[in-house]
């Protein structure tokens, strides 16, 4: 067995900002007042916010310490399903980091604010050409803010046509974003099951879809890591009884350059910049969630929209539009996360066409490894070829009592963060792998000989398991008291 | 490329292991007539030093790129960020983690925002804040949701029309699917909420007031949350310059139920409009309304301190359809780094700051006033205020910014349509006094 990457090392106990601070710190140097005081009226005056009192060593010190609790993709695998959590390039943050970008103020016009609305444009250009849709708006602040802003456009799509629609499809391999964001605008979930296969029959569509349903939300490859083979003939039953299908493109890093969902009958899809195009989860956002949509659907994309007007020969000018009658209206109070999408921009400038291709070929040729080299050890939900991500469960750990919960907790000491454990719900206790295209052959054979080792940990040791993970600052939290007597504040 | 670790030899014993014999033929899975035969029409690839130089070019053709000075706010302000906070929110272990749902490896994202709750609470006097929200905007569009669900038997909220703009635009796309009305709230030639046109409103759920509002003014709030508990309705404040209550009584001590805000102003670079930062707070009964993530302190199976993510109940991945909101991602990497700001800054450095922040926008506002400009109301505001500009401005203003990189105020009549020649002036501790001098002469030859 390779040598494993996790082991035991010194880390420092950190006490909470308040219990550092001392009366009279200031970490910060202020400029000496050059304007007369302007005393605030009386009746508006507060006390000072009672925030801690700091040196600037205290706060560096705080900061890194806890970040020292943490693990990162630049630490290791982390191989979190349907969740992408490849390489975040350094040079995307320092493109946006430039003053030209992070320094732009919102409102200064678009006269003066070219170079980001060209960015903009031709990211909105680029992403339409890797999905196959006419049009794409970049606004949606997250996934679920594109599927929230997806969702609105197909249910002004059917106010517009009349006649409002009270249901939706969504199969039980959705995220749970796709019932939530579809509740938003008054849908009623219709759920479905998927097929033996793991995928969407249409015959099961076909029974349920009628003049009362806008449509249905499918994600493909779906959340087994399975591309769903039969989307076009379930997306001409959705578009024969005159509803919209909705796609979830947040497994988009197995098919680019292979497959365009544009093409496949899909009528209005989200992109995750955090996931598919580079950008850092930042610890749970900020993200990007564009959408792509087809030509029926431009007229109610969000506003602002970008605009490109032709002025001579070589020279564009780009503007913000508004004039829009039949928009959704506004999703973001301004244009959504310039600073993540300059990140996904200059992400898909460094791969081009070709490299964005390779990414998904050998996002899924990791993934199949994975499932081929631990088809032994744990039990395989679907025993077929796999896309970016295969999906086990603990059918074979669980005679000696152990869980999945188990294994993932395990796996932190031996380095690796653990895979999704316990989604998709259609598959019992879940262990959803996703190794991404920027890990390597070496990285992954020592994750696969790392969840090898906890099987046999599970047949060995079983009880030495279940007080896994034991070279963490932590062990396992008592979650039912944090939610019983909620303590959210210090 | 160098993200791609594959040899050609890694690809080789891979593919063996999966039984296929190329890349295609991984792909086997989708029917052939699926796939796209033609390559992706997309630029080459470029290398680093290509990629700088593109971006540089990109990026200079921004105004912003020079060395501005900022007159403009409306929800986005210039204020000073300490060279610690970037530095320390690189660390690859805040950004490069996801969502810290494996909390014994996630225990720095856990404490920090653990602690960014507290102070956010803290700053607002409120008793809880959830972990972020996407924008000011959207948050408000939440808590307007929250205002609306809890009360069944109405469906109208009432909405300053000194509200943000856009903010009241993206609380109509939320609600519209839903059937649910925004009354707009009429503003008094002080610049200020009408309270009285309040008061006459019926069938309303809950009142949303801005303060500072939109045009820099400090409202009542203690005589909106009055007029509230009349009508038993939700109170809710929100605001787009979190420097306010630095200096300024919170919307907690006058009774507000649910509070949106911006928090860009906490370290958290312009950007072009975002990723800012929404705040989030409430009073402990709307705890399980709240939509969002929560931190929480427990202990581990050691009897350690430690925090989790908590309330997931209220989540959609938990209760799918029913859930309180469909927000997964927030913006949790802002919302540390706001944390770490308020951290450096202190009690006594968002104090001097925020002071600082209103000793220059009386500054600049009386130095206007000198040249020309006419105050169109006395009402006591933060960092921001309404002008008359004399004729001739705008062209000036035009010239200011391309010319000299001054940007002077955000013209209001694209959206308040009886506003012509009227200017929303900013000034915050960035600008000095020689600035605003600078800038009044100026606009003296307008």
């Amino acid at each position: 067995m390779h040598k494993q990457p996790g082991t035991k090392g010194l880390i420092f106990n950190e006490p909470q900002l308040w219990d550092k601070s001392r009366e009279g710190r200031c970490a910060i140097s202020l400029p000496r007042a050059d304007v007369e005081q302007a005393p605030m009226d009386e009746r508006f005056i507060g006390d000072a916010p009672e925030l801690p009192q700091l040196s600037e060593l205290d706060v560096v010190r705080h900061y890194t310490r806890l970040s020292q609790w943490n693990f990162g993709v630049d630490s290791g695998m982390y191989p979190l399903g349907s969740c992408t959590m490849k390489y975040n390039p350094k040079t995307n943050e320092v493109q946006a980091a430039r003053q030209g970008f992070a320094g732009a103020h919102p409102l200064v016009g678009d006269e003066f604010s070219q170079g980001a609305l060209k960015l903009m444009y031709d990211l909105e250009q680029h992403l339409g050409e890797i999905t196959g849709f006419p049009a794409v708006t970049l606004q949606p602040a997250a996934g679920a803010h594109g599927e929230l802003a997806g969702m609105l456009m197909i249910h002004a799509y059917h106010a517009k046509k009349g006649k409002q629609r009270s249901k939706i499809i969504i199969p039980d391999t959705a995220h749970g974003t796709n019932p939530a964001s579809a509740s938003l605008c008054g849908y009623d979930s219709i759920n479905v099951s998927s097929g033996k296969k793991g995928i969407l029959e249409p015959a099961t569509v076909a029974a349920l879809m009628d003049e009362d349903t806008a449509g249905i939300m499918i994600t493909n490859p779906n959340t087994l890591g399975l591309f769903e083979e039969n989307i076009k003939e379930i997306a001409e039953i959705v578009h024969a009884k005159g509803g919209l299908v909705y796609g979830d493109g947040a497994n988009m890093n197995a098919i680019m350059g292979v497959v365009k969902p544009g093409n496949l009958g899909i009528d209005v899809l989200h992109l995750n910049l955090h996931k598919t195009f580079s950008t850092p989860h930042g610890g749970g956002g900020p993200g990007s969630g564009p959408v792509g949509v087809v030509e029926e659907l431009i007229p109610f994309l969000p506003v602002p929209r970008i605009e490109k007007n032709r002025k001579g020969k070589d020279l564009s000018t780009y503007k913000f539009v508004t004039d829009c009658p039949d928009t959704i209206g506004r999703m973001h109070t301004f244009y959504g996360h310039f600073g993540v999408m300059v990140k996904a921009y200059s992400y898909i400038l460094s791969m081009g066409g070709e490299g964005l291709r390779k990414t998904s070929q050998l996002a899924v040729l990791n993934a199949n490894y994975i499932k081929e080299s631990l088809r032994d050890v744990l039990n395989l939900a679907y025993d077929r070829p796999c896309m970016h991500e295969c999906v086990f469960n603990d059918k074979l750990q669980k005679e000696h009592h152990i869980t999945t919960m188990d294994m993932a907790k395990r796996l932190l000491d031996y380095g690796f963060h653990p895979p999704t454990v316990y989604f998709p719900l259609v598959v019992e206790a879940a262990f959803m792998v996703e190794p991404t295209e920027t890990e390597s052959k070496e990285d992954i054979d020592q994750f696969i000989d790392a969840v090898k080792a906890i099987a046999l940990e599970a047949l060995e040791n079983p009880e030495e398991l279940k007080k896994a993970p034991l070279l963490t600052k932590v062990t396992r939290l008592d979650e039912v008291a944090a939610a019983r007597k909620p303590c959210l504040r210090g | 490329m160098r993200y791609l670790p594959h040899t050609q030899e890694d690809i080789d014993i891979m593919l063996a292991k999966t039984g296929q014999s190329s890349l295609d033929e991984l792909f086997t899975t989708i029917p052939d007539e699926l796939k796209t035969k033609k390559p992706l029409d997309l630029p080459k690839a470029l290398s680093e030093w290509d990629l700088d130089t593109h971006m540089e070019g990109l990026a200079s053709s921004n105004i912003s790129c020079r060395d501005y000075k900022c007159f403009i706010g409306a929800g986005s302000y210039d204020h000073y960020i300490p060279a610690i906070v970037p530095y320390l929110v690189s660390r690859s272990e805040f950004a490069t983690a996801y969502t810290p749902y494996q909390p014994e490896v996630s225990q720095g994202t856990l404490q920090g925002i653990y602690e960014f709750q507290t102070m956010v609470a803290e700053l607002l006097g409120m008793d809880i804040s959830t972990a972020s929200h996407y924008d000011c905007g959207t948050a408000l569009a939440e808590c307007a949701l929250i205002a609306l669900r809890k009360n069944k038997k109405a469906n109208k909220i009432a909405v300053s029309s000194l509200v943000h703009p856009s903010h009241r635009q993206v609380m109509e796309t939320y609600l519209r699917p839903s059937g649910f009305e925004i009354v707009e709230i009429p503003r008094t030639k002080e610049g200020l909420t009408d309270a009285t046109a309040l008061e006459t409103m019926e069938g309303i759920v809950g009142v949303a007031i801005q303060s500072p509002n939109f045009f820099g003014n400090i409202e009542d709030l203690g005589a909106f949350k009055t007029i509230a508990d009349a009508k038993k309705i939700v109170f809710i404040t929100s605001f787009t310059e979190s420097l306010a209550y630095g200096l300024l009584k919170n919307p907690g001590s006058f009774g507000a139920d649910l509070v949106a805000g911006e928090g860009q102003s906490l370290g958290i670079a312009k950007s072009f409009g975002g990723p800012g930062l929404g705040l989030l707070a409430g009073s402990k009964k709307m705890m399980r309304n709240l939509p969002g993530r929560f931190i929480g302190r427990t202990k581990d199976a050691n009897g350690n301190d430690g925090y989790v993510l908590t309330l997931a109940t209220r989540e959609q991945h938990i209760r799918r359809e029913k859930a309180s909101s469909n927000i997964c991602s927030n913006n949790g990497l802002n919302a540390m780094t706001a944390a770490m700001y308020l951290a450096t800054v202190g009690k006594i450095g968002i104090r001097e700051i925020a002071q600082q922040n209103h000793d220059k926008a009386v500054y600049l506002k009386s130095s206007l006033e000198k040249v020309g400009f006419e105050s169109v109301s006395d009402s006591p505001f933060f960092n921001e205020f309404v002008l008359k500009a004399p004729k001739g401005f705008s062209l000036k203003r035009a010239d200011l910014i391309q010319n000299q990189y001054i940007f002077a105020g955000i013209d209001l009549e694209p959206y308040y349509s009886d506003l012509k020649d009227h200017y929303l002036f900013c000034a915050t501790e960035k600008v000095s006094k020689k600035d605003i001098d600078q800038l009044a002469k100026e606009v003296t030859h307008a």
